[in-house]
């Protein structure tokens, strides 16, 4: 899907090598760069705000990321994803409570949250469509409500105390420090993601997705795939989660419910399923509409408006409406979400004076 | 043991799985007509509810009227929703449907909640609330009137599929949409009809579930408790899913009681079904009645 964009002329690609670079241009290679650079400045503003929202959108990305894997590559559907959001949140605390360095208990998280998602990977390389959302919808309750029974992993309904991000005597405790973390795991994570999409493994990903019995004709292995594509997911969700813990943390049992799991959907959707930038545009989008919703709510604050629907009291509400309203909206109107809004803005600028 | 009790608690089951099974069915009649796996099934028994609660508090209205007016009001609802959010779906992959019906559930479910609070709020008194004797078990008169409620409904689905003409056509399309228009059959009104079929069902169900317990936000898990139900059933079979809601009530409950009585992991009565669920996927996904599905290319 990322080949579809406009090229400039006189960039012959001449072998597969040429075409599947990550960046399509030196240009945009050199602008990708000059991004992350631009971000790392960003805490030398010191707007906690901001900073704030720009974590929670970097661990929400990578989360979201994996659900993309799963849904925009695979084809396959995932209603559980905050479930495995919240194993890697409790897993990595629970690491972290037996010695282990939380910056070693980050990527064991994730490992440790593939393995939960194997097991319920298995059937799914069985289900697709509709059986696989159901399935990972009863996915979603068991793996709920073992969050609230398992005392020992948990900490039960009191939830679990964790520890800040530590590397080399380094404390990152703060929203200025704990960014560049976030910000570490979210270019290594979606590196690879785009990465793993130039290789065969990535194309017989989008292979199982697009036709899933011409595929197995061309000799793609559909159960190994499809588990792939689970475990894949499920280790991005881990990672995000971990972040999560180690943010704020404190990982409390009643997190990880289904409306965080549809949150997930609909940052892809709003994204772009199949696009790895969009997962990153989703989850900022969805980390700023809870936002723009208040201040919305705010700024109506004591209006007629505000009187006769009750706006204060009803923000939480308000929120989930938007949700809600933003996944079917962008369903019927916009199907393939952001990324491909911002393709055709790109396109536009590329021949400014002279598009038709 | 306390076999009274187990007892009790499977009669309690058989009567909340007739509902299920209303619940159920009116899921299924969506899923054969137009493909759609409909997430938002729970919201519809929470809006009519809520509207027929609305209509008997605020306005007063004799408990007839009003539920008339709810189904009225249902009807246009399914229609409208099946015109404005799923008919420009048509043809799309199962994926965007299924998305797209979670966010008209979570929609509704967040709007309900800000129009009518989150407080269970109970139903004007109806019936009297008498208990009768039955088979040397108390039972109160508002279930087993539900159960007869869901059993007329049930009757009502079986005539419907096989003598009227309407329900006839709507099997036509279930079977091949191709077919059914070329044979002069309307899919676009069958889609639609069944869309208001189903929520007026599920309202019904709703309105007897707000009567016995009480209106509240709860309601919409029945929605989420249907899936258990049809898969067992299989997706695309009526009576599948009627069976199905009845093993599920029985099933939670039962659970419930072992849970109890001797396993105390508690929660169970939530979370059985879905560990039979996964069960049932890993082994007959196609559930009891369902067709298996055979693809070519």
């Amino acid at each position: 899907m990322a080949g579809v964009a406009m090229t400039p002329c006189g960039d012959f690609r001449e072998s597969y090598r040429a075409d599947t670079t990550i960046f399509p241009t030196r240009l945009s290679r050199a602008f990708a760069i000059a991004g992350v650079a631009l971000l790392c400045l960003v805490p030398l503003t010191g707007d906690r705000y901001l900073l704030s929202l720009m974590i929670q959108a970097g661990y929400l990305g990578i989360a979201a990321l994996g659900l993309n894997v799963l849904v925009g590559f695979t084809g396959q559907i995932s209603i559980g994803h905050a479930a495995f959001f919240g194993v890697g949140a409790f897993s990595s605390a629970w690491l972290v409570e037996h010695g282990i360095p939380v910056a070693l208990a980050i990527p064991l998280a994730g490992v440790m949250t593939t393995a939960v998602g194997m097991v319920f990977g298995l059937p799914a390389a069985r289900l697709k469509g509709l059986y696989l959302a159901i399935a990972t919808l009863a996915a979603q309750f068991i793996i709920e409500d073992f969050f609230a029974r398992a005392r020992w992993f948990t900490g039960g309904v009191a939830g679990r105390v964790t520890e800040p991000f530590t590397l080399f005597g380094l404390r990152f405790d703060s929203n200025e420090t704990y960014f560049y973390v976030v910000l570490f795991y979210v270019v290594v994570m979606f590196l690879s993601a785009a990465n793993l999409m130039r290789t065969r493994d990535g194309r017989a990903l989008v292979a199982v997705r697009d036709h899933y019995l011409s595929a197995e004709m061309m000799g793609i292995n559909l159960t190994y795939y499809r588990t792939l594509s689970f475990g894949l997911s499920s280790f991005y969700a881990g990672i995000g989660g971990a972040l999560y813990a180690h943010y704020l943390l404190f990982v409390s049992v009643e997190a990880f419910n289904i409306l965080f799991s549809i949150q997930f959907l609909a940052m892809i959707i709003i994204g772009g399923l199949g696009s790895v930038m969009g997962s990153m545009m989703g989850a900022v989008f969805m980390t700023v509409l809870p936002e723009v919703v208040q201040w919305f709510a705010d700024a109506l604050a004591g209006s007629p408006i505000d009187r006769a629907l009750g706006l204060g009291a009803a923000v939480s509400y308000l929120r989930e409406m938007t949700i809600g309203a933003a996944i079917v909206l962008f369903l019927i109107f916009e199907p393939d979400g952001l990324a491909h809004r911002w393709r055709l803005i790109k396109a536009y600028w590329k021949l400014y004076p002279f598009s038709h | 043991m306390n076999w009274e009790l187990l007892f009790q608690l499977a009669l309690n089951g058989l009567i909340v799985g007739a509902l299920y099974g209303v619940v159920a069915m009116s899921f299924v009649l969506i899923y054969k007509a137009s493909q759609v796996v409909n997430f938002a099934q729970g919201e519809f028994l929470l809006i009519g509810a809520w509207a027929c609660w609305w209509l008997l508090t605020t306005f007063q209205m004799p408990f007839v009227l009003a539920f008339l007016v709810t189904l009225a009001f249902m009807t246009v609802f399914g229609i409208v929703l099946q015109v404005v959010v799923l008919r420009p779906l048509i043809g799309e992959p199962v994926i965007s449907v299924i998305m797209v019906t979670i966010g008209l559930s979570i929609f509704f479910q967040a709007l309900m909640k800000w129009m009518f609070g989150v407080f269970a709020q109970p139903f004007p008194r109806i019936f009297e609330a008498d208990r009768v004797n039955v088979a040397g078990l108390e039972v109160q008169t508002v279930y087993l009137l539900s159960l007869a409620i869901s059993v007329v409904i049930m009757g009502a689905f079986a005539w419907f599929f096989t003598v009227s003409k309407h329900g006839l056509a709507m099997r036509a399309t279930a079977f091949d949409q191709q077919v059914a228009q070329s044979l002069g059959i309307s899919v676009r009104q069958v889609f639609a009809m069944s869309w208001a079929i189903s929520a007026v069902v599920s309202a019904v169900a709703g309105v007897v579930v707000g009567v016995v317990n009480g209106v509240s936000s709860a309601l919409s898990f029945y929605g989420i408790k249907v899936f258990p139900a049809v898969i067992l059933g299989g997706l695309d079979s009526v009576v599948g899913a009627v069976l199905g809601g009845l093993i599920v009530g029985v099933l939670e409950n039962v659970a419930h009681f072992f849970d109890s009585e001797v396993l105390h992991w508690g929660n169970m009565f939530q979370i059985a079904p879905f560990y039979v669920l996964v069960l049932i996927l890993m082994i007959k996904p196609y559930g009891l009645f369902g067709t298996r599905n055979i693809e070519r290319v």
